[in-house]
């Protein structure tokens, strides 16, 4: 006899068996908390920004909750990690929406995951906010899918627009990470605005994120003698490219996007990384109102340490929503959409925000300098 | 014989499909859960066929189902927007069935050409070989602007059902099962034994471990296809080494060569993670940590039976 294929029947039985969960049960009733889920890469390669983002969203639900919730009811986070890994998304976010039946699904910081949950609340009608996934693509998705952060073409016009207005740079080199689809999208809305501003893009040199040697690009950078150079890359390449060029004897500029924001960009960059500009969604040091309770808030919250822009943003994709829920006056999935894409100057912590017509964030970014070590804040660009 | 194992394999997909019908009632996290462990049967009991049958160490088996799943995710996204209307079940289904035929011998081309070269070699040699294989696909489809490069393919249709993953993971069992059963599939299990001796017995090594490598591929193409219209959405970052360590850890786990208790690993290992989940932050080490209990209780597989006899 042959054993094995009595095991076809029995893969078919486990799949029966894996089934026999409960069906969804709906309606809400008002005595209970209004149930938010969340998805976010807390361990992991991304565990970083994951971390940071979960935080923010937590602070958001806990003050909403002190403050008494919404409607009457109070608010329900359920997290769940998708290990930075490819393919978990897809089976926490369908958890989240048919298990745990939450009203809006919130997340996550990248896009490549957001845009694998995406279709998933949307055919569920579920409302879903990205906090920081900045490709365009993410929300193109559906009308169901929102975010509350810029996407890379505004940031590249706005470093376009600091390069030339305020450095008075005429002549830019552009150095692309090209094995990253965020650092290529930067540096192709970059060139375009900058070209069309009457600057001239003086060179244009790839690197691979995670080269360690960038000097034979540098040399060639050198040689076309620019006014600035603009490296949209993340923090840890960023800062040896500072370190080479300032060896090579490169002293204008490098500016760059918010990829450039963490705090190894100055641990491995010390000196190379002074002086040098960045765009990004936040600054901690920025004097309104809202930002400096945040700030104090968080620090007392979680051990003094201070905000960065995930947190910031996973704050204000909680802030948002709860404000969207509350203008519906109900938790019903198409009317919190309606809501959500009528936001209109929404005082946020990362600055006022309006929702447009791609459901994208309207907003102002914020220029960084590098100054003793520190992110210090420059200037505001409104959209 | 033979027709009792067909018979099996008609009840299984009937059942699937019945089962499958019912879709509706069912939990959607449940049922995307139950689907998985469909595609992740048909990944470990073909690279069974490799690994344990055979007695190769492929660690490429990642790479092969990225290029099925990207191949069927790009031919229905290119055939979609031509139908007019919303084409019914069977046209949908016969346009799935093809473009998931068409990952499936696409990988399995892969396979080829992978195995003729490589499969002269043995051992850590091999693996090392297809762990490269497995990375320059990856690399491939992070460049290549018409399948989304480093961002990945979306809008795939949802296309894959409980029918669709139990059918084919019941077709799979019994496709390897009855070829490692057969006379010809004798020779994989010589091959595993002692290449020498079944070289001397006039059985060519290379042969058999390219014919092995090229119906595992082929499989794990379908699987991709199955992957790739259940997520919806196919990233690069899907399908790197630790995609295809997974699948090497259920089948260690089942008992190399032993299909059975593969396929028991393949839904324990799907399955578990989720039951895990009350545990948050605590749920990858537990994960860890029953691996580990378990391969220290049962070194030679979670099941001893189910083995073929020649061996």
């Amino acid at each position: 006899m042959k054993h094995w294929h009595g095991w076809i029947s029995l893969i078919v039985l486990a799949g029966v068996a894996g089934l026999t969960g409960c069906k969804p049960s709906g309606g809400s009733d008002a005595d209970n908390p209004i149930k938010i889920g969340e998805y976010a890469s807390l361990s992991g390669k991304e565990a970083n920004f994951g971390i940071s983002s979960h935080e923010g969203t937590l602070l958001a639900i806990e003050s909403l909750n002190n403050a008494g919730g919404v409607l009457g009811r109070k608010f329900q986070l359920i997290t769940e990690d998708d290990l930075s890994k490819a393919g978990e998304p897809a089976t926490v976010v369908n958890k989240l929406v048919s298990k745990d039946n939450v009203v809006a699904v919130l997340g996550e910081v990248a896009s490549s995951r957001s845009l694998e949950a995406a279709p998933i609340c949307q055919q569920n009608q579920i409302p879903m906010i990205s906090p920081s996934s900045t490709n365009p693509k993410v929300t193109e998705t559906g009308d169901y899918i929102f975010r509350v952060c810029f996407i890379d073409p505004f940031q590249g016009t706005v470093m376009a627009n600091f390069s030339y207005n305020t450095l008075k740079a005429r002549k830019v080199a552009v150095f692309t990470d090209v094995k990253s689809d965020y650092s290529k999208g930067l540096a192709k809305y970059f060139k375009e605005s900058f070209v069309k501003l009457g600057g001239q893009i003086t060179a244009e040199l790839d690197f691979n994120g995670g080269d360690k040697d960038f000097k034979a690009q540098l040399t060639a950078i050198k040689a076309s003698n620019p006014d600035a150079v603009f490296v949209p890359g993340y923090y840890t390449d960023v800062a040896l490219i500072c370190i080479q060029a300032k060896q090579l004897g490169i002293n204008v500029p490098l500016t760059g996007g918010d990829g450039w924001e963490g705090e190894d960009l100055v641990k491995i960059g010390q000196d190379a990384v002074e002086g040098n500009y960045f765009s990004t969604h936040y600054a901690p040091d920025v004097a309104t109102t809202n930002s400096q309770k945040f700030v104090a808030d968080y620090q007392k919250r979680f051990n003094g340490k201070t905000p960065d822009a995930m947190a910031a943003l996973g704050y204000d994709s909680a802030m948002i929503l709860a404000d969207a829920i509350k203008r519906a006056g109900t938790t019903d999935g198409p009317k919190v959409r309606t809501a959500l894409a009528a936001t209109k100057n929404f005082d946020g912590v990362t600055g006022i925000t309006t929702i447009n017509e791609q459901r994208d964030a309207t907003k102002p970014a914020v220029i960084l300098q590098v100054t003793k070590g520190k992110f210090k804040y420059l200037e505001t660009v409104n959209p | 014989m033979h027709t009792r194992a067909k018979r099996f394999l008609i009840l299984a997909i009937l059942v699937a499909a019945g089962v499958s019908a019912l879709s509706a009632y069912f939990n959607r996290y449940y049922l995307g859960v139950a689907i998985d462990v469909g595609i992740n049967i048909i990944l470990a009991v073909s690279l069974n066929l490799i690994n344990g049958h055979t007695g190769q160490f492929s660690l490429g088996h990642a790479g092969f189902m990225a290029v099925g799943g990207y191949t069927a995710a790009a031919i229905t996204l290119a055939i979609t927007p031509h139908l007019s209307g919303s084409p019914s079940v069977v046209l949908s289904g016969l346009l799935f069935a093809g473009s998931l035929l068409a990952g499936g011998l696409l990988a399995a081309i892969a396979g080829l050409a992978v195995g003729i070269p490589t499969l002269r070699l043995r051992g850590d040699y091999l693996a090392i070989v297809t762990l490269g294989f497995g990375e320059i696909i990856r690399v491939v489809l992070q460049n290549m602007e018409c399948v989304g490069a480093a961002s990945g393919l979306s809008g795939i249709p949802e296309r894959t059902t409980l029918f669709w993953s139990f059918g084919l993971a019941a077709v799979t069992v019994y496709v390897i099962g009855s070829l490692v059963n057969s006379t010809y599939g004798r020779g994989f299990i010589a091959v595993h034994d002692d290449e020498v001796a079944a070289s001397a017995s006039g059985i060519n090594p290379t042969r058999y471990k390219v014919t092995a490598f090229v119906i595992g591929a082929f499989f794990a193409g379908l699987a991709g296809g199955l992957f790739a219209h259940h997520k919806l959405f196919l990233s690069p970052t899907n399908f790197d080494f630790m995609k295809s360590i997974d699948i090497v850890v259920m089948v260690i786990l089942g008992g190399m060569g032993r299909t059975g208790g593969v396929i028991v690993a393949a839904i324990i290992l799907t399955l578990l993670p989720e039951f895990l989940r009350p545990f948050a932050e605590y749920r990858m080490i537990i994960y860890a940590l029953l691996i580990i209990l378990l391969m220290i209780a049962r070194p030679q597989g979670l099941f001893s039976f189910g083995r073929a006899k020649a061996a």
